[in-house]
C-alpha cells in the first residue's frame, strides 16, 4: 500500500527521489510551453487556454488517480499530506499571486522552467520571486494574526458538503471538462477570431472525446465503490496498533501526564471521553470534554490534525476500556502522538486523592471496571488539587479547612514518589508538508 | 541576446490535454511515492535562504521565519524539495535542449519593451513571491497539488489567482498582446 513512508529514509535517498520526481515535473512543464510568459499570459485575454488546460487536466487525472486507488484499498489517503485550509490568507494570497501573475508573467513554479532554457525573463522573474520570499519573512510579524487565522486543518470537499470524496471527483470532473468546453469556444473566438457561427460546438477530436468519457467512467466508478469508512482505515493501522496495545507501549502512567504537562517545550491535551456528569463532578485541569460521540464527527479529527506537531493527546477515561476504543479511532484517522492515560481516573485518584471534605472512596470498588472509585459531595469540576498537580495554582481551589491535608490550607503537596516507565515519545521530527511550505 | 516578440505559436509544444495528463500522472506518483505533492516556491524559499545565511547568519537568527528554516544549525539546503527544484530545471532544460527551445532570449509581449519588461518580471516575480508564502504555496504545490487532493482551501486559493488575473489584465495588456 502506497504512499511509502520516506520520513524514514535517509536525507539524501529523499533527496534524490525528489530531485526524480522534479526532473519529470519540469520536463512536461517545458514540454507544455510554460518556459513562455507570453502562452502563459494569454490565458487571460482568452486567446490561448493551455494553462487551463494543462492545470485543470494535471488536477482531475491526478485527482482521479489518487481517489480511484483509494477507493481499491492501493492507496491510503489519511497518510496523504492535504494542504490545510486557511481560507483568509489563501483568497489573498492568491488574488495577490494573480496580480503577480500579470504583471510578471509567470509562477515561481514555470519561472523555472524558463530560467532553464535561457529565458532572460524568467531569470529575472525568479530573483523578483527570492526578494518577495524574503520580503515576506521580514514583514510577516506585523500581521501574524491574520496569517494564522482561520486554521480549519485538513478539509477536503467531500469534508465541506459532507459527501464522499468520490463525488465530489465527478463535480470537480464536470467542472474541467465544462471549463475546457468553454476554453476552446474562447480559443476559437478570440484566439482564431471565428466568428460565433463558424465555431464547432459539437467537440470532433475523437481521442479527446475518448479520454473524457474515459475520466467521467473512472470518477463515476470511484463514486460508486466510495471511499474507505472508519472501520476500513482502522484495519490499515490494525496490526502495528494491536501490538502497541498488547505491549501497553501506549499506556503512559499518571506521573508521566503530570510530567508532559510540565514541559514547557509540548502542548498536552487531556480528552476526557465519559459523560458529561463524570466530567462535572472531576476532571483534571485544562481537559477536553470529548464523549464517545465526538469521536464520529468527522471536524473533530480536523482540529486535532491543525494542532501544532509538539502536540501530545492524551485520552482519560473512567478505567481503559473506552479510552483504548476511542484511541483506536485516532489511530484510524492518523491523529500523531496519541496516547491512554494507564488506569484512567480510577488510577489516577489512588496516586492523587482528591480532599477528603470533597470525596470519599468507595471501598471495593473495582478499579479496572467504567465505574468511579470515588463518590463527591458535589460538582467539582477542576477546582482541586487532585486535577492539577502539575501546577500550583491553588486559587480556584475548594478549600477544606482541613489541617492534615496540605492543599486545604492552600499549598501544593509534593508530588508522590512511583516509579514508572515511560512512554510518550513525542515524534516532532520531519512530518509530512506540501512542498511549498 | 535577441528579442522575440513573433506569435507564440510558431513553438510547437505538445498538446495541452496531453501535457496535463501526464502532469496528472507525474503529480499522482509524487503523492504515492512521498505522500506530498510537487512544489516550487518552498524551495526557492530555501535557497534565497542560504544566501542570506551565508551573509548575514545572525539576521536569519532573529527572523522568526527565517530561523524555523534556516536559523542556528539548520540547513536550509538540506531538504528534499531543494532536490525537486533542482530536479524541475534540469527536467527543463533537457526538454528544452531536445526541442531546441534552449537559448539566451528576452520573451515579451508585441508592443512591451525590453526595459519594461524586465522590470514588470521582476515586479511580479517579487509579488508572487510574498503572496505564496501567504497563501502557504504557489500555484503548483498550493493550487495544483491540493486541489488534486481536493482541499478546499487550495480551490479557494486557485479562482482567487484566475479572478485577480482577469481583472486586471485589461490594465496590462500593452504588455501582452
Amino acid at each position: 500500500m502506497v504512499p511509502i513512508d520516506i520520513t524514514s529514509w535517509s536525507l539524501v535517498a529523499q533527496w534524490m527521489l525528489s530531485f526524480g520526481i522534479g526532473l519529470a515535473f519540469g520536463a512536461v512543464l517545458e514540454s507544455a510551453g510554460f518556459g513562455d510568459s507570453r502562452r502563459l499570459s494569454a490565458q487571460f485575454y482568452l486567446r490561448d487556454m493551455t494553462v487551463l488546460k494543462v492545470m485543470f487536466g494535471g488536477i482531475i487525472t491526478a485527482a482521479t488517480l489518487i481517489f480511484l486507488t483509494s477507493s481499491l484499498g492501493w492507496l491510503d489517503f489519511p497518510s496523504v499530506f492535504v494542504n490545510h485550509t486557511y481560507l483568509s490568507s489563501q483568497v489573498v494570497g492568491g488574488l495577490i499571486m494573480g496580480v503577480g501573475f500579470i504583471v510578471g508573467g509567470f509562477c515561481p513554479g514555470t519561472s523555472l522552467v524558463a530560467a532553464s532554457t535561457l529565458k532572460i525573463d524568467g531569470v529575472v522573474f525568479l530573483m523578483g520571486v527570492a526578494a518577495g520570499l524574503f520580503a515576506f519573512g521580514e514583514t510577516v510579524p506585523a500581521f501574524e494574526a491574520f496569517y494564522e487565522s482561520g486554521n480549519q486543518g485538513r478539509f477536503t470537499i467531500g469534508d465541506w458538503l459532507a459527501i464522499d470524496n468520490g463525488w465530489a471527483l465527478v463535480g470537480v470532473v464536470a467542472m474541467a471538462l465544462a471549463m475546457f468546453y468553454g476554453g476552446e469556444i474562447a480559443e476559437a473566438m478570440v484566439g482564431r477570431g471565428q466568428a460565433w457561427s463558424d465555431v464547432a460546438l459539437v467537440p470532433r477530436n475523437q481521442w479527446k472525446n475518448a479520454a473524457a468519457a474515459t475520466i467521467v467512467g473512472l470518477a463515476l466508478f470511484t463514486a460508486w465503490r466510495g471511499q474507505p469508512d472508519a472501520a476500513d482505515r482502522w484495519q490499515v493501522v490494525a496490526p502495528q496498533a494491536q501490538v502497541q496495545l498488547t505491549e501497553r507501549a501506549v499506556y503512559a502512567h499518571p506521573l508521566e501526564i503530570v510530567q508532559l504537562k510540565q514541559n514547557p517545550g509540548l502542548y498536552v491535551h487531556v480528552l476526557d471521553v465519559r459523560p458529561e456528569h463524570s466530567f462535572n463532578l472531576f476532571h483534571l485541569k485544562g481537559a477536553w470534554h470529548t464523549p464517545l460521540e465526538t469521536f464520529d464527527d468527522p471536524a473533530f479529527y480536523r482540529q486535532l490534525v491543525g494542532l501544532p506537531p509538539n502536540t501530545v493527546l492524551i485520552v482519560m477515561g473512567q478505567a481503559e476500556q473506552e479510552a483504548t476504543a476511542a484511541w483506536k479511532r485516532l489511530q484510524a484517522e492518523r491523529v500523531p502522538n496519541a496516547y491512554i492515560a494507564e488506569g484512567g481516573y480510577n488510577a489516577w485518584w489512588a496516586l492523587f486523592p482528591p480532599e477528603s471534605c470533597l470525596a470519599e472512596s468507595l471501598p471495593g470498588a473495582d478499579p479496572v471496571v467504567e465505574r468511579a472509585t470515588w463518590r463527591f459531595t458535589s460538582a467539582i469540576g477542576a477546582r482541586s488539587y487532585a486535577a492539577h498537580p502539575d501546577c500550583g495554582c491553588v486559587e480556584q481551589d475548594i478549600t477544606c479547612g482541613d489541617e492534615a491535608h496540605a492543599s486545604g490550607r492552600g499549598e501544593h503537596p509534593a508530588l508522590p514518589a512511583a516509579l514508572f516507565t515511560p512512554k510518550v515519545k513525542v515524534k516532532t521530527g520531519p512530518t509530512r508538508t506540501g512542498g511549498c511550505s | 541576446m535577441e528579442a522575440v516578440d513573433a506569435p507564440v505559436r510558431t513553438e510547437r509544444y505538445i498538446d495541452p490535454y496531453l501535457a496535463g495528463a501526464l502532469l496528472g500522472v507525474v503529480l499522482f506518483c509524487a503523492y504515492a511515492l512521498t505522500g506530498t505533492g510537487l512544489g516550487a516556491s518552498g524551495a526557492i524559499n530555501r535557497a534565497q535562504l542560504s544566501i542570506v545565511k551565508l551573509v548575514a547568519p545572525s539576521h536569519v537568527d532573529s527572523v522568526k521565519h527565517f530561523a524555523a528554516t534556516a536559523g542556528g544549525s539548520r540547513q536550509p539546503l538540506a531538504d528534499p524539495s531543494v532536490g525537486m527544484l533542482l530536479g524541475t530545471l534540469l527536467g527543463g532544460f533537457a526538454s528544452g535542449l531536445l526541442h531546441r527551445r534552449v537559448r539566451v532570449e528576452l520573451r515579451k509581449g508585441p508592443r512591451a519593451t525590453a526595459g519594461t519588461r524586465l522590470l514588470l518580471a521582476f515586479t511580479g516575480g517579487g509579488i508572487m513571491g510574498f503572496g505564496a508564502r501567504l497563501a502557504r504555496g504557489c500555484t503548483s504545490g498550493q493550487a495544483l497539488s491540493g486541489g488534486a487532493v481536493l482541499s478546499v482551501g487550495s480551490f479557494a486559493f486557485m479562482f482567487s489567482i484566475f479572478g485577480a488575473g482577469y481583472a486586471l489584465a485589461w490594465f496590462f495588456r500593452k504588455q501582452w498582446i
